[in-house]
């Protein structure tokens, strides 16, 4: 798709985007990397901590700890968020702190803050799944999707 | 008087008689924070929205320099200016507060240099007597608009730059002591098929260098003319690409001689990543920092080129590339010129 997009460009302009490439800061991918890891980890560390916690100290079992501990771990990223601090610590570690479900949570929190200004209904209830809106519908439908091939697989597959 | 195509030389030579920096905590926090007059320590300034705040800093920038000035704000004309915000609406509150009669422009982070231009032409012209010009910008407006909600854990790459809050606004009369016009030069529309909104300073580049090469040639003067030859927000990348692409086009342009306002703005350290950028900020570093050097008799002329990345939302989303422009206007001291 882009060497296509390249290809139709004219000649001084495909000259200029590779001169401009060499001068381009890359994204450190490699550190990067090591920073999501470790973020990511810690927060599922966190999380786990909660889980822990939830089964120890109340009446949770190992299969339905997961919706408290999920909902602990958003309420600490609306503080978070509310504070101004979730994004300093997504720019530093980018997919680590995107991909757990706090990220999600962020999306939409900082989405809800951010159109206050226009009221609550125009504002913020239809801007609040802006970001995190396509996660829900492509979520939901590949999980159909996935289900759809399961049973066809069970079915007459033979499994 | 129109030389080649798009160049104006100014015979008049307008005068800057007073400026207004308006900058917010970011900004007080930066490299330059004396060379603001009002410096808030907070982006909201009380307002219910940041839209609200902006248009504030555009006031306060316009009142700045009126105030400065020994004219009366009843004895302006027109004020000329633009911002980032879908259909400029601050700059208009800002205009309905002021009373003036209005033109509104968009060329994103290239309209400070734009009004300017336009209004050295009208005083040039004896279209008018004051004008007050000027642009604003605010980070948090501008991340909503243009990127995400400013809260949003995103992870920018390096090349991406930060939208300084605040408000330039210069004062141009027929008359008076201060820095002169000499000559403007509209750029052109430059599409080098950059689609990146997060690398705006590589797709500015070359809209830089088209105005800065037909402002020499069309003046014909060297680069040697001008102390020096300051652009608007190009950020690290774009300033290190179109200077090699300077070289290249045989301008004999030095290290030293080629500023950029948003790599000046801010220090070390604070994470701007690539540079700083928006209307305002070739606007309060000009307007700021560089014509107070000049008053102190340390720069003597100055080619001042804002640059702008005229894409929208929209056009992003559409896979559109970013149409890039540059306006260049001259100053020069005015001691020795009248």
């Amino acid at each position: 798709m882009a060497d296509k997009k390249k290809k139709n460009l004219p000649p001084d302009a495909q000259e200029y985007q590779a001169f401009q490439k060499q001068r381009e800061v890359k994204r450190p991918i490699f550190k990067n990397c090591i920073k999501a890891f470790l973020v990511g980890g810690f927060i599922c560390f966190i999380g786990q901590i909660i889980s822990t916690f939830y089964i120890h100290f109340f009446n949770f079992t190992e299969q339905t700890v997961g919706n408290p501990t999920v909902a602990t771990l958003i309420f600490i990223t609306m503080l978070l968020t509310g504070f101004g601090v979730y994004d300093r610590i997504g720019q530093f570690s980018g997919a680590g702190s995107a991909v757990p479900v706090t990220g999600f949570g962020n999306a939409v929190i900082s989405s809800a803050i951010e159109h206050r200004t226009e009221g609550f209904v125009l504002g913020v209830g239809s801007n609040m799944l802006k970001l995190a809106g396509p996660v829900i519908v492509y979520g939901v439908f590949s999980a159909f999707v996935i289900a759809l091939i399961k049973t066809i697989l069970i079915k007459w597959g033979g499994l | 008087m129109l030389v080649g195509h798009q160049t104006w030389t100014f015979e008049n030579k307008p005068v800057i008689i007073s400026t207004g920096t308006v900058g917010g905590p970011f900004e007080a926090n930066g490299n330059i924070p004396g060379d603001f007059d009002i410096l808030h320590d907070d982006t909201w300034l009380e307002q219910a929205s940041f839209e609200k705040s902006q248009q504030m800093m555009m006031e306060e920038a316009c009142q700045v320099a009126v105030k400065k000035s020994s004219i009366e704000k009843e004895q302006v004309e027109f004020f000329i200016s633009g911002d980032l915000v879908n259909q400029i609406t601050p700059t208009s509150f800002a205009a309905k507060t002021m009373g003036l009669p209005y033109l509104g422009l968009f060329s994103a982070c290239a309209t400070s240099t734009e009004s300017l231009a336009l209004a050295a032409f009208l005083i040039n012209a004896n279209g008018a007597n004051y004008i007050l010009s000027g642009t604003s910008s605010h980070n948090s407006a501008a991340e909503r608009q243009f990127r995400y909600p400013t809260e949003y854990g995103g992870q920018k790459p390096p090349t991406a730059q930060w939208t300084v809050t605040g408000a330039g606004c210069a004062l141009v009369a027929k008359k008076g002591n201060g820095p002169r016009i000499t000559s403007a030069t509209i750029g052109k529309i430059v599409d080098m098929g950059i689609t990146d909104p997060f690398n705006m300073g590589g797709a500015m580049a070359p809209a830089a260098v088209n105005t800065i090469e037909t402002h020499f040639k069309e003046r014909d003067i060297d680069p040697s003319y001008y102390d020096l030859i300051i652009t608007g927000d190009l950020g690290h990348i774009g300033r290190e690409v179109s200077l090699d692409l300077l070289k290249e086009r045989g301008l004999d342009i030095s290290d030293q001689q080629y500023v950029d306002c948003g790599l000046t703005i801010y220090r070390e350290g604070q994470p701007v990543l690539a540079g700083a950028s928006g209307p305002a900020c070739s606007a309060v570093v000009t307007y700021g920092h560089f014509l107070n050097l000049m008053k102190k008799g340390e720069l003597k002329r100055i080619l001042v080129v804002a640059t702008g990345a005229l894409h929208s939302p929209l056009s992003i989303q559409q896979k559109d590339p970013i149409p890039c422009i540059a306006h260049a206007v001259s100053i020069e001291a005015g001691s020795d010129l009248t």
